[in-house]
């Protein structure tokens, strides 16, 4: 009995770390609608900004408490700066796109980081006054342990406070639940949204700093904590104060005592939680459906038409090009147009449900990874050759989506984005962590090409032929009456519905020929490098694909194809000449995100001085 | 405006081309030798790695500056995966296609030098793989062409395994990061201390995600199982969380902990004066080591990088030394006379001769092992000993029966 009680307390210590970094992320989404994954990295520069002013002031109690006060300020300064100088300007741009940008932030305060503090792992002294334990029943309990409790009991206190007693909360709140008509009241969005930008990045800076006495600051902190906050987020609610609270005592609490007695199942736990939660309340514990409103307000986005002759020249010249490549570049050269041609297909599958579909996705890696996986198994456990291996990686992924997107497209939105993240982190931990089936983080070797494939250029050659077909195929797809059926839905979903069109099994339909296309992408990606390995399925293996897809241009069907040419090639490039390759990425997407809203795609549009649609 | 946006395309993939052409391929030239190297420089392992920079440079600089080997000078040509398998396989591909390298070295994490050695194997490129601990890299998954320096896990933990049979201890737990290396760690401490001593039972098993790790209720579920000893495979910042947890939860009091990889200072000092005091561990206390080989190695690396060796600085140094001494005894940078030369190669380093054996492709190369202690309000390694790492492999005949490649 004592041991529960006092697993309890810890567990609600761990609650107190996770909430408080959850909220900030919830009261920014709830306002901005910005997905903002340098949320992680506002807490990672709290850590460090306290490590730092507790070396210099920390030595009382005073002093030390001060220093994650003023830590957490300057990364409220931190916060409403991006604010200004770059979300400021592209919340006009399509959906996501703000996604990007905080992705380029989180590249840049990477590098920033370890530009000023070095890479070595910083581990601050102890709080003093609060560096012993005290006994619960005879567990020691850390003193530090019942501090962070009440810290987060005083915000959530406080923060109640602010928004049901001030104006600005009530604007907050407003905001969260209809902007369009805060904004027709007179009230000015640009000062609100900085102001709870600003407030979202104080907690973030709050929980970092918070953290020094528990653990050392270290690089790995921001994409350590960036998904479980969602998770949180996601589970409590979109915007719900009390719902990231409430959800994230569920979490820490069955973390605490999961551990208990199923050791190993920590890393999946959290993911099964929040898709149990998702498919029983598709809005979270605490959130309300989106708004129908909203998405009738949103602009629609003009037509597709079918290719002109000359755009059909021009895809004919981007295919002669690509063909010719071979005979005039280095044996490299062709190696990485094989991985562009295979991450094209990728991106192109990503881009069909994103804008074919209009249905957000972060786990789109779960479709290629299990392609890449079916293909590797096959090979490892099966001895398949190189042909029934890539013929099983679309079965593979197509099978991933039949049941994955059989859950997610009940959803909507933002939930249905996390509960794609969701089941591709369920897949990434089995295949990390089945160590029997997978290899583990040791992977499958030996996936390499058959002997008439085996040359680079035979390699790309066939590679390119088959992701091009399918390429080519979601092209037709999109032109299809199930392409345009699958835009309706998009555009408006009641009226699609009020049409007869089964929007669910349209959905479903989209996700399952994505992960197939995904699937083939990843099987070849398998056997471009000749191993697979569990970061495929990685959330950054989907951030990548939304980089790429995001940087091409969402709203063009070359899109894509422009943004896996140029993430790739810019990444091997920047690569090998800097070890500030991620600063100089993080800068080029930021700028990018700023001088073109519409993606490299729309470069040209942009150079005529053509305006928005 | 479809149009204008293939017309985009076409201008992007233009210009990319003109990037990724080769604007002169490089021709290895007769007076070096190219060393191609991959590892983790950035995110979160370049604490690990740069020290581990430093040791081939060191290496590189010292053999040049007596004129090189085999009357040409060592060249390396380094780049950074970014801790993803993937693009260390795609540099590979760069190093030995375009950059014409004689062989390959390098790699940290376990996963890269496994997809390094595959790929080395495909194309019968000589592999040094410098850091990598999994076992598989030489045993399940060996190959002809990689040759690994690092004392593995099984050796690492076997060192530890003898000293923990030791102890009176008979109830142990062990807490271990939830991904292969904790896994096999795990496994490799648990059979050798079991063979040594039947009577031992192993009471509690936490297995925290990487880098994830609960720490007070991780440190809780230990002590509820009332543990005579701990043997912990936790490290870097999930090792911080653990100590302090368990510092502050009483957890370490009375018992003894025996602890992977913890007295390496790249684990051991950013702990500071929270140091654990008398845990048993497998390191490396650069102070204290007082061989005249040591002792000139550690003088020029702080003569040269102003800042001590990490116990990374070691390994890469002793890559160089191991590719020189290789270099010198296949008289060529023909692939299989170097694969030939690594063999049963001997290398003196700093830690004394070590062998690669032909058995496995394993060097010999040793760890010490000791225990911590504060010094001056940071982690030492006292009453140490050097295992030469001869000693923890299995005999013959279960080797070969592990590297079923042979």
């Amino acid at each position: 009995m004592s041991f529960i009680v006092a697993q309890a307390i810890t567990g609600l210590a761990s609650a107190a770390s996770l909430f408080l970094i959850a909220v900030g992320l919830s009261i920014v989404f709830g306002v901005t609608r910005v997905v903002n994954f340098a949320h992680g990295s506002l807490y990672m520069l709290g850590a460090y900004i306290a490590y730092s002013l507790v070396a210099a002031m920390g030595d009382s109690a005073f002093g030390y408490l001060a220093a994650i006060v003023l830590a957490a300020l300057a990364v409220g300064l931190v916060g409403g700066l991006v604010e200004v100088t770059l979300l400021r300007r592209i919340y006009h741009a399509p959906e996501l796109f703000q996604l990007l940008a905080t992705f380029g932030v989180v590249l840049i305060v990477q590098d920033v980081t370890r530009g000023i503090w070095g890479a070595d792992d910083l581990f601050a002294p102890r709080m003093p006054g609060l560096d012993g334990a005290v006994r619960i029943l005879g567990h020691a309990i850390p003193e530090y342990d019942l501090f962070l409790i009440a810290v987060a009991l005083a915000v959530v206190g406080g923060l109640w406070l602010l928004f049901r007693r001030t104006r600005f909360g009530v604007l907050v709140r407003a905001a969260t639940e209809d902007r369009e008509m805060v904004a027709a009241l007179g009230i000015d969005q640009r000062w609100l949204f900085t102001a709870a930008f600003g407030l979202g990045a104080v907690l973030a800076g709050l929980g970092g700093a918070l953290q020094v006495p528990r653990q050392a600051a270290s690089l790995s902190m921001d994409l350590n904590i960036i998904v479980d906050a969602f998770v949180v987020v996601v589970i409590g609610g979109m915007g719900s104060i009390m719902g990231a609270f409430v959800a994230a005592v569920l979490i820490s609490e069955l973390l605490a005592f999961g551990l208990v007695m199923f050791p190993e199942i920590t890393l999946v736990l959290i993911f099964l939680v929040m898709a149990v939660t998702l498919v029983l309340k598709p809005s979270g514990l605490f959130g309300r459906p989106e708004r129908a409103a909203t998405e009738a307000a949103r602009n629609p986005d003009p037509p597709l038409r079918l290719a002109v002759p000359r755009v059909r020249l021009g895809w004919f010249a981007l295919l002669a090009a690509a063909v010719g490549a071979p005979l005039v570049v280095g044996e490299f050269t062709v190696i990485v147009l094989t991985e562009i041609a295979i991450l094209a297909l990728f991106a192109a599958s990503l881009h069909f449900l994103l804008w074919g579909g209009g249905l957000i996705t972060f786990g789109h890696a779960a479709y290629f990874g299990l392609g890449a996986y079916g293909a590797g198994l096959a090979v490892f456990h099966l001895s398949a050759g190189m042909a029934p291996a890539l013929l099983l990686a679309p079965l593979a992924g197509a099978a991933g989506a039949l049941l994955f997107g059989w859950f997610c497209v009940r959803l909507s939105g933002i939930y249905m984005a996390m509960l794609t993240l969701a089941f591709a982190q369920i897949a990434w931990s089995a295949a990390f962590q089945w160590i029997s089936f997978t290899g583990g983080d040791n992977g499958i070797l030996g996936v390499w090409p058959a002997a008439w494939a085996s040359e680079p250029a035979a390699f790309y050659y066939f590679a390119l032929a088959v992701c091009g077909l399918v390429v080519w195929g979601l092209r037709h797809a999109v032109f299809s009456p199930f392409g345009y059926t699958l835009r309706a839905t998009r555009d408006s979903a009641l009226r699609a519905a009020a049409l007869g069109v089964d929007v669910t099994r349209h959905r479903w339909l989209a996700f399952v020929l994505a992960g197939a296309a995904a699937g083939v992408a990843g099987g070849f990606f398998a056997f471009a490098k000749g191993s697979v390995f569990p970061d495929v399925l990685f959330v950054s293996t989907s951030v990548d694909g939304l980089v790429m897809v995001l940087l091409g241009g969402l709203q063009s069907l070359a899109g894509p194809i422009v943004g896996a040419i140029a993430f790739t090639g810019i990444e091997t490039e920047l690569t090998r000449l800097t070890e500030l390759w991620q600063l100089g990425l993080g800068l080029l997407i930021v700028a990018l995100v700023v001088v073109l809203p519409r993606g490299l795609a729309g470069l040209p549009r942009r150079l005529r001085g053509g305006g928005g649609s | 405006m479809p149009r204008l946006n293939v017309g985009a395309s076409l201008a992007v993939l233009a210009t990319t081309l003109a990037i990724l052409a080769p604007l002169s391929s490089v021709h290895a030239q007769q007076s070096e030798i190219r060393i191609g190297e991959i590892n983790s420089y950035t995110g979160p392992l370049a604490a690990f790695t740069v020290p581990y920079r430093n040791g081939w440079q060191l290496a590189v600089d010292q053999i040049n500056a007596k004129g090189g080997v085999l009357g040409r000078s060592l060249v390396v040509v380094s780049r950074d995966d970014g801790g993803k398998p993937a693009d260390a396989v795609k540099f590979a591909e760069e190093l030995v296609r375009r950059e014409n390298v004689d062989l390959i070295a390098g790699t940290f994490l376990s996963n890269i030098g496994l997809a390094v050695a595959d790929f080395a194997q495909r194309n019968k490129v000589l592999f040094v793989a410098s850091e990598p601990l999994s076992d598989a890299i030489v045993w399940a998954k060996g190959n002809d062409h990689t040759f690994r320096l690092r004392p593995s896990t099984y050796m690492q933990a076997a060192m530890l395994a003898e000293e923990a049979a030791k102890l009176p201890a008979k109830r142990w737990s062990t807490v271990a990061p939830n991904y292969e290396y904790g896994q096999s760690a795990v496994k490799a401490f648990k059979d050798v201390l079991k063979a040594r001593r039947p009577d031992i039972e192993f009471v509690e098993e936490q297995w925290p995600a990487l880098f994830k790790i609960d720490a007070g209720a991780t440190v809780q579920a230990l002590a509820q199982a009332k543990p005579d000893a701990i043997y912990n495979v936790t490290f870097s910042i999930d090792l911080a969380k653990f100590v302090r947890e368990g510092q502050l939860r009483g957890l370490f009091e009375g018992r003894e902990v025996v602890s992977l990889l913890t007295g390496e200072p790249e684990y051991l000092d950013p702990l500071k004066g929270e140091a654990p005091e008398g845990w048993i561990v497998t390191g490396y206390p650069w102070q204290a080591i007082d061989s005249p080989a040591h002792t000139e190695f550690l003088d020029a690396y702080q003569a040269k990088f102003g800042d001590y060796p990490r116990a990374g600085s070691i390994v890469g140094y002793n890559t160089i030394l191991t590719i020189a001494a290789m270099l010198r005894k296949a008289g060529s940078t023909d692939t299989a006379a170097m694969v030939a030369a690594m063999k049963g190669l001997e290398v003196d380093t700093p830690f004394g001769r070590i062998t690669y054996r032909a058995l496995d492709h394993q060097s010999t190369m040793g760890a010490y092992v000791g225990r911590t202690a504060l010094a001056d309000g940071k982690g030492v390694m006292v009453d140490f000993r050097y295992a030469d790492g001869a000693d923890y492999l299995p005999d013959d005949a279960t080797v070969r029966t592990l590297r079923p490649g042979n």
